[in-house]
Parts: C-alpha cells; structure tokens; sequence
C-alpha cells in the first residue's frame, strides 16, 4: 500500500463500521458485531502504522504518510493528513480506548445508533490527531461534539440531558473564539504569502505576526482547548457529564477526547504563536498549578469513583499543561506521555466504574465498605490505576510526571516546586478513597459480590500489562515522541532547547 | 560477579512472579519454600558478588542493562552499581530477609492471603535491592517507592481492621512527603548538570555545585530520609506500621527498609561534603530524634510500640553519625542493629504468637520459663541493644558516640543520655515480659507454648549474629575492617577520628557504665511493679503530642480547605454556570423548558453545519 493511504484507511474504516451498523441495524447483536470487527480492525491497523511509522521518509523529518488534497483553494479547505510521533501516540490510545470501551459495554440494550455514534467519535478523534492543517483539525474536532453530545444525552443517567446540555453550551461558547481565530490567522498568512488562503500546519507555523496579534490568536485557540480538556477553572460541565454518562461514552470521553484539547495546545495554540508564548507562559503555569492543588483537594472529598475520576483528571490536566508550557524538551515529552498514560489508566478506572456499576447500581465510595474482601481481583485492579496516578516509578504515570516536573524545574522552579506537592495529592486522595470503600470490615450489601469476570479480566489485563510496559520500557514511546516534541519547543524557544 | 549480582537482584523478582502465578489452592508448604528459597538464592549469590568484588582491584562495578529514562540531556538507564557499600547492604538485606522469611513460614500459618504475603514480602526484597543496588538516583528512587507501596500493602494487611488500613496509608502518605525531598533533590542536582548516576555526581558535585545549592540539597536529601526512616519531623508513621503482622516489623520496619535514609545520605556523601550547614543539620536531627523517641519508648504499653521507638532512636544515631560524618560508624551499627532489632522483633513476635496475639507489657511477665529458646535469644537482643560488651551494639553504638564526641560535644553528650535511656526502656521491656509475676494468667486460659522450630532457629542465628557482628568492626583493627571497606565507596571518606588511645577507651567506659545504670534503674523500678504513672507521663505516651499536633496543625485545616474548595466548585457548577442558562427565564417553570430548547437549537445548528460541510465535500468529491 503506497505510504499516503495508510492515514486514509484509518478514517474511511469507522465510517464502513458506521454504514455497516446502519445496514444491519434491525438485529443488535449483528451490528454489535460489526462495529466490533471495524474497531478491531481500526486498533490493528493503528498498531501497523505505528510500526510502519518513519519508514518512508527522510531521517530527519518527523512527519510520515502525508498526503495533502485540496477541496477548495478559495475557501482554504484541504484535505491535509500527516502523522508525526506526538499524532501517533494519540492515535494509538484512541482506538485502543474506543475497542476496549466497546467491549466493556456489555449493557443488553445497546441500540445500534449507539454503536454508530461511538464508531464516529472514534473517527473524529483520530482525523482531529492526523489532520496537518489548523481548518481541518477545527472541523474535526468540532465534529467530535456531536457523537458526544448524543452518546451523553440518550444514554447517559437520569440527569444525563441536563448534563449533556451544559456540557454543549460551554464547549460550543468555547469553539466561537477558536473559529476566529483560525480564519484571523488563515488571513494573516494569506496577506503575507499572498495566493489563496492555506491552514496548512508547516505554512501556518511561519506566518509572521506581532506580539500582541500572537496573543490574540493564542488566547481564541487556547480558550476552546482549554474548555475540552478541562483545564482549571473551565472545567464546571465535567463533574456532571461524567457523572451522568454511560461507561463506554466516559471513557472515551475522558481518555481521548479531552486529549484533544492538550493536543491542541501544543501543536497549535503553542506552535502557532511563538511570539505570545513568553507572556501566556505565566498565567498557563499558574493555572496549572492551581488546577493541580485544587483538582486534589476536591477529589479527596469525592464519595464516589465517578467524581474521583473528573476531579484527579482536573490535577492530572495540570501537570499536561505544565509540562507542555515548561519551555523544556523533557518536560515536553513528558508531558505527552502522560497524556498517553492518563488515557489508559483513565480507560481502566472507566470499565472498573463499569464494573461497580453492574455489580452494585452505582460507584459510590461511602455507602459500601470493606470491597477488597469480596473482590479482590477488582481491588487489585484498582489499586494498580491508583498507583499509577499517584506516580510510582514502574508504572507509567510517573515516567510522565517525572520528565515534566524535571523539565519544568530547570526553567521555572518555583512552579515546579509546588506541582511536586501534587505527587502528595494523589496519594492523599486516591488512598483516601480505597481505605473509604474496600477496606474496613466488609459491610453487608457486599457480601456475595462476584468478582471480576473473566471478560473484565481480558479487558484490564491488557491495561495493567500497558502502564507496567510503559514505566518500565518507556523508549519506544520516548524515542517516537522525542524528535517531534524537539521539533515544536525548537521553533516555540530557539535558544535553550537542550533541556 | 556481575552474574551473581543479577542473582542477587532478579531471585526476589522471580519468586514474585511464580507465587503470583501459582495456583490459588497452593499448598502453605510450597508457597514458604518458593519464597523462602529464592531469598536464600539471593543471599547466596550476594557472598559470590562479594567475594568477587575482595578480589578486584577495581571496587566500582557498573552493570548496565537497558536504557530506560533517556531524553533529551537526561540519562537514567536502568544499570547497577556494585561496591563496597552496596554489597554490604545486600549481604545483610538478603541474609536478614531469608531468615524473617522462613520465620514467617511458621507464624503465619493458617492466615488468610498466606501467598500473598509471601508474594509481597518477595517484591519487597527486589524493591529493596533496587534500591541499594541501583547506580543512579532515579533508579534508587524506584526501588524507594517500591518499598513504600510494599510497606503500604503489609502494614495494611489486616485490611478488615481499620487500625490498620489507616496505618498502611498514613505510612506511605508521610513516606510520600518525604519522598519529595528525594525528587526535588534531583531536580536540583540535574538543573546543575551533575547528571543523576552516582559515580557522575561523585566526580562532578564539587564543580558543579555551589555552597547554597549544595545545602539545598542535603537538606532535600534529609527530608527524603526523615520520611523513609522515620526521623523528626516525619518519624510518627512508624508507630503505627505495627499494625502489620510482626515479621513485617521485624524486616520493613527494623531492619532493612527504615534504614534506606540512611543509606541514601552515605551514598551522597560527596555532596555532604560540600555542605557543612548540611550535615550539621543532618547531625543534629539524628541526636535529637534519638533522644526524643527513647524517651517515648520509656513510657509504652505495647511490646511493639517500644520496638518500633527504639528502632526510630537507632535510626537517630546512624544519622547523627552520617551527619558527623562517620560513614563507616553508620553503616556498622546500621547492620549490627538489623540482627539484634530483628532479632527483638522476631522474639517479640514469638512471645505475642504463645500468648495467642497479647502485645500488652503488663498482662505478660514470667515467660522466661516457658520460652526456653525465645528467652535466652531475647536475653542476647537486649544487652546487645543496651550497649554493653561484648554484644555487636557495644561497638557499633560505642563507634557513633565517638565520631559525635570528636565533632561535637553537646550532640555526644545528648547521645549519652539517649544511651542510659536505651539501656532503660529495654530492661523495663526485658523485665516486664519475662520476669516477675505470671501475669498473663489473669487473662489468658491456655499454657503459652514456645514456638515451632522454624520460628526459632531463625533466632537463633540471629542471637549468635548480635553477640558476634561487633567483630565486623573493633576499634583496635580499624584497618582491616567494616569500616575500611565501607570507606573504600567512592566519595565516602573516612573519619577523622581525632580521639586518641586513651581517649576512646574513656569513652567506652562511660558507655558501659551508662549503659549499666540505665540498667539497674529499670531493674529496680519495674521487678516488681507493672505501672508508675510518674514515670510514664501523658506527654510521653501520647508521643509527645506530635500527632495532636499534626492533626491539628495540618490535618483538619486541609480537610476544611478541601470541603470548602468543593462547595465553591459546587457552586460555580450550580449557581455561576446553570445561571448563565437560567437567566434566560425567570420563573423557575419556565426553566426545563428553554433548556432542553436551547440544546435542541444548539444540535440543530451543529447538525445543519456538519451536513452543509459533508454535503460541500461530497458535491466537490463527486
């Protein structure tokens, strides 16, 4: 297959799942099936690409399998896909979190227009994380909002419209500044250049602009990414949407999607606006830091695992932005890998949710004790998606934490120094809960619970085997995200990149 | 050697693993074999790695295995370091572990999650072997946060006890304080490009760093040790730590894992050196928590809880001799304590085991004549913690003292008291389990028994280890000894003693005569009585208040700031949010109305574009 139709096949795949869900939708169990085989099949082509990855193109670029179609030259519309280490990675934990949160929902009623609508935020997902130009990217994802919305609102919990309505309205006040300042800066580089207008990634990088133009069209970016991933304090719509959806939705939701706002962060909110980086960088910092301490301090109230899981993703944002602003490769880097492990983990703590839910009707932390005793193969699950939070080495959380608060202590030690006091809020909070529900005596409404099936072992094993794989043998990660990350924090801050 | 090494380290990790794959109805049998046989594996091979080493010219092996943390400037591969230092600490790790571990066979017979114990306490072996046998800090650090999260799993074993669920997680979240000072020390040291490996730091430290940054650092470091250790100001975790079974006290927190800090900081030494605030900071938080915790020792009911404060006094005393800059005088009562205290542990642990769980001091009495093996044992465990010749602790205590006489005479004379102190708790400990009245009668039906074989054997050799482990390092052969090997470590420079003949066998007397009065004392005031509440004042059972303090101070403060951060975040949600949607009507009928109205208009509009660009798409495509 020649090079430039691999990233292709990645995005006509969910669809064929789409339009065959659709065909046999009279009969569930076969269009579960279908949508199952197209997520398998997308998860294993995501795997060849990633192996493929950096085959066919010079040694000294990161970018592969490019292609570049132009729909309409007038309005600037291009088909402009490419993959570089950073896309990659993301890619790979999107279908890898769409096939094993497919699988973890086992609900009986699951219509087929479920199904489809999870098929198409997978695609959306990875076209937003493949797309080498700023208007494609938008377009994607402003469509991951859809499925999204849908997934939410009709299968969620009783509260589930009302959430999905807020969750709407703040993604969709976010997205009108971004809009702009895309199509500002798409003019920019057409008054400089001159010819059509082009959102082409490599084009746009170059556009030159002012300081004070930089950070306007960083903060109209910036504001959209930030409400999706969620950073402090626009993160109001994630308590209730993640409380009211349904597993599968969750996951993905909160594993790959909100990845989409720290990716987009970095590769154009930050890339694009090298100029406004020396003024943001300090009000970033801050709200990370403050996203860190108060994400802990209100996932240790939480009473239940839903709510632990929105308010640790809140600290966890935290360090992403941190590491991403630090000014430092390593930091960077790290900040990347633990997008990739926060996914995973995230993806784990989603089925155990799932999980509780079957067994018990909710994952409520207080109204139950003493778990680990009558499950103590779930427990042990989610002891491993604690640790790795917490960031103990071995497990890949804390090769993500590590490089960030390293990276980030040579450049700004002081926010370094306090985000460090995070590694402590995890601990507190995540110990906090466990001690809450699955030790003690064990209380009476767990007695006789089943523990996990052997479907939900096949589903988290995996999960376990990734974050002890990626603590213990970060490089193939590392090597992948390194020259990427190298390329943007060269262009953003030319001098001082050897960190 | 290098083979023998890797033995040594990956025979933990393997028992690990095949216990964890082991079925679940595995015979008690197999399950203690498997566990106790790969620790002894290890042990052995560390002798090898050992006698290999006394045979190089070359006392710095580096083992590299693979790259695992490389980015950018930042190198840290996963890669041993063995020398003189490291292989002391595996020799007394691995023999010290292999006899607790058949110990264990015995105790934890018929317990619930007998394999997982073992399983455990297998990984936290390899965890502690990471730790002392990694070559870099970042390395260290795994394997210091590996015996953190075994320690958290042990101490919390009894998991349907919330004592101890609490404990296990107190552990291990003030470890985790600690262990800040541990990550900020390396992100010092690699702002200044010292690298993280330790030959690295060792060569570039003196160049690389200045005055203050080197200060920070040691204080880093000490805050680091303070929490795995248990020094002031995080010392009272460790108390708590007794809630796991007795073994685990015996051998996380006596023997091996509480001495990491101690460790760490011998290790850095060439950056000790560069600070001497640092390591004046360091001497003087190792005398002071020696003192303190031997005063709360005087006063505890509970068998354990007098252990554990004299382990976390000991502990005070190697970090008093580090921060004076004894190396050698660390490590040797670092090792001589890991026989005597486990030995006490494991004693204890066999007296509470015949008495069917009692940790209670004044409800036992008399048991020196129906413990014929744990007595005499015990016997050896307490005069060689006491100081008195020729038991390990007369040297190894009598080796600190005199480091911290030639630096600094206040810090010697507080480790003076600490020693009548020490000779104090233990005879009042001693006296009142195995002397006096049969007390245990009042409450217990059955006859106390000894224990099995397997739980006493181990005590045995480890009495005959306390008596003898003082000839690792005797003052008149300085030059052939513990000392010499240990200070043959890159960057650890031996002690200037600067006391002379005559001076040191002064200041042994004084330890002995010390170490006697603290004795007699006991002896006189507790043969015959169980409680003298003068003696054992609310101030020094409730730890000096340090856990009040705690509470108050930090505890509940955070709990309101985290309660209060949450109804803020509730009301920002609710009220600042749902308003925005809300203002749009006023009456509250109205309300469900327009919302479910407004999103209905929302996905229109969302829908409408979507389809206008696919349908854009599909005109140009077509």
């Amino acid at each position: 297959m020649h090079s430039s139709w691999w990233l292709t096949a990645l995005l006509l795949l969910p669809l064929a799942g789409v339009l065959g869900v659709s065909l046999t939708r009279s009969r569930p169990e076969r269009a579960r099936r279908v949508a199952l085989v197209s997520v398998g099949v997308e998860f294993a082509l995501s795997v060849v690409v990633a192996l493929l990855y950096n085959a066919h193109v010079a040694q000294a670029s990161t970018w592969d399998f490019g292609v570049r179609w132009v729909v309409s030259a007038p309005l600037g519309l291009a088909y402009d896909v490419a993959l570089d280490g950073i896309s990659l990675a993301l890619v790979l934990l999107s279908t890898l979190v769409a096939l094993v949160a497919m699988l973890s929902d086992r609900a009986p009623r699951r219509e087929p227009a479920y199904l489809a609508w999870q098929l198409l935020a997978l695609d959306f997902t990875v076209g937003a994380f493949v797309a080498h130009d700023l208007l494609l990217f938008f377009i994607f994802f402003e469509l991951v909002l859809v499925p999204s919305y849908f997934m939410v609102a009709q299968w969620g919990g009783p509260s589930a419209r009302r959430a999905a309505m807020k969750f709407f309205l703040y993604t969709f006040v976010g997205s009108a500044p971004a809009l702009v300042a895309v199509i500002y800066l798409g003019f920019l580089h057409q008054h400089e250049v001159g010819g059509n207008l082009s959102f082409n990634y490599s084009a746009l990088s170059s556009t030159v602009m002012t300081s004070s133009q930089a950070v306007w069209i960083f903060v109209g970016l910036a504001l959209a990414f930030a409400i999706k991933a969620p950073l402090w304090p626009l993160h109001s719509w994630s308590p209730s949407t993640y409380g009211e959806a349904p597993v599968a939705a969750g996951a993905q939701l909160a594993a790959t999607l909100s990845k989409l706002g720290t990716y987009g962060l970095l590769r154009f909110a930050l890339a694009l606006t090298p100029l406004a980086v020396k003024s943001v960088t300090p009000v970033v910092l801050v709200l990370s830091v403050i996203a860190i301490v108060y994400g802990s301090l209100v996932a240790a109230t939480s009473r239940d695992l839903r709510r632990l899981a929105v308010f640790s993703s809140v600290a966890q944002m935290g360090f992403i932005t941190l590491g991403i602003f630090s000014g430092s490769q390593i930091g960077v880097t790290g900040a990347v890998v633990l997008m990739v492990v926060h996914g995973i983990t995230t993806l784990g703590l989603f089925v155990l949710i799932g999980a509780l839910e079957r067994r018990r009707g909710s994952a409520r932390l207080d109204d139950v004790r003493g778990l680990q005793g009558a499950v103590p193969v779930l427990s042990g699950f989610v002891t491993v998606v604690a640790f790795a939070t917490i960031g103990v080495p071995g497990l890949g959380g804390f090769v993500g934490e590590f490089l960030i608060l390293l990276g980030a202590f040579g450049v700004h030690p002081a926010y370094a120094a306090v985000a460090t006091l995070g590694t402590v809020g995890a601990a507190v909070y995540w110990l906090w809960a466990y001690q809450r529900a699955f030790h003690g005596p064990l209380s009476e409404n767990a007695t006789g619970m089943a523990d996990a099936s052997p479907t939900e072992r096949a589903l988290l094993w995996p999960v376990v085997a990734l974050v002890v794989a990626l603590g213990v043998v970060p490089a193939p990660l590392l090597s992948r995200v390194a020259p990427s990350v190298q390329q943007i924090v060269a262009h953003v801050t030319p001098t001082g990149v050897s960190r | 050697m290098t083979h023998a090494a890797l033995v040594t380290l990956l025979a933990p990790l393997v028992g690990f693993l095949v216990l964890v794959t082991l079925r679940r109805d595995a015979s008690e049998r197999l399950v203690g074999s498997v566990a106790t046989g790969a620790i002894t594996l290890s042990f052995l091979a560390a002798l090898v790695t050992w006698v290999g080493l006394l045979h190089r010219s070359s006392r710095e092996v580096t083992v590299t295995l693979f790259g695992w943390l490389s980015t950018g400037s930042l190198h840290a591969p996963v890669a041993l370091l063995v020398d003189p230092l490291s292989v002391t600490m595996m020799l007394f790790v691995t023999g010290v572990s292999a006899l607790i571990h058949l110990y264990s066979t015995g105790y934890m017979q018929g317990e619930r999650d007998f394999r997982k114990f073992f399983a455990y306490l297998n990984l936290f072996v390899f965890s502690m072997l990471v730790l002392v046998m990694a070559d870099n800090l970042v390395m260290t650090f795994v394997g210091w946060e590996g015996v953190g999260v075994c320690s958290y799993w042990l101490v919390a074993y009894y998991f349907d006890r919330d004592s101890a669920a609490s404990a296990g997680k107190k552990a291990f979240i003030y470890n985790r304080v600690g262990d800040l000072g541990l990550l900020i020390a390396m992100f010092i040291l690699f702002s200044h490009h010292t690298g993280l490996g330790y030959l690295q730091i060792a060569t570039s430290a003196s160049t690389h760093l200045s005055g203050t940054a080197a200060t920070w650092v040691v204080l880093a470091l000490l805050l680091g040790a303070s929490g795995k250790s248990a020094q002031i100001p995080l010392f009272n975790w460790l108390p708590d730590a007794m809630e796991g079974p007795t073994p685990v006290s015996a051998l996380i927190h006596a023997a091996t894992m509480v001495t990491a800090g101690v460790y760490l900081l011998v290790r850095m030494a060439p950056v000790l050196a560069l600070s001497g605030s640092g390591r004046t900071t360091i001497a003087v938080v190792g005398a002071l928590t020696a003192f303190v915790a031997a005063t709360i020792a005087t006063s505890q009911k509970d068998i354990k809880k007098v252990l554990a404060f004299s382990t976390i006094s000991q502990i005070g005393y190697m970090v008093l001799a580090v921060g004076v800059g004894a190396y050698g005088a660390a490590i040797f009562l670092m090792v001589a304590h890991a026989f005597f205290k486990a030995l006490l542990f494991l004693g204890s642990g066999s007296v509470i085991h015949s008495l069917h769980g009692e940790q209670d001091l004044r409800k036992m009495g008399a048991l020196a004549a129906v413990l014929p093996w744990t007595y005499p044992t015990f016997l050896v465990g307490w005069l060689a913690i006491s100081g008195l010749p020729p038991f390990a602790g007369f040297f190894a205590k009598g080796a600190v003292l005199t480091g911290a006489y030639a630096h600094n005479k206040t810090l010697w004379a507080l480790g003076v008291v600490t020693a009548v102190l020490t000779a104090y708790y233990m005879t009042r400990l001693f006296v009142l389990t195995f002397r006096g009245r049969a007390r245990y009668r009042d409450t217990l039906d059955a006859e106390p028994h000894e224990s099995p074989a397997v739980m006493v054997a181990p005590l045995v050799v480890l009495a005959v280890a306390a008596t003898f482990a003082g000839a690792l390092d005797l003052p008149w052969s300085h030059q052939h000894t513990l000392d010499t090997f240990i200070t043959s470590t890159v960057g650890v420079s031996a002690s200037t003693i600067g006391v002379s003949g005559t001076g040191q066998w002064t200041l042994a007397l004084i330890d002995v005569v010390v170490a006697l009065l603290g004795l007699l004392a006991a002896f006189s005031l507790w043969r015959s009585s169980t409680a003298r509440p003068a003696l054992e004042p609310r101030f020094l059972e409730r730890v000096w208040y340090w856990d009040d303090l705690y509470d108050r101070g930090l505890g509940r403060p955070l709990t309101r700031v985290a309660e209060e951060t949450t109804r803020v975040d509730d009301v920002v949600v609710d009220r600042v949010v749902e308003g925005v949607a809300g203002r749009v009507s006023a009456s509250a009928a109205g309300l469900k109305k327009v919302q479910t109205g407004l999103v209905r208009h929302y996905a229109l509009g969302m829908t409408l574009g979507v389809s206008l660009i696919v349908v854009y798409l599909v005109a140009r495509v077509g």
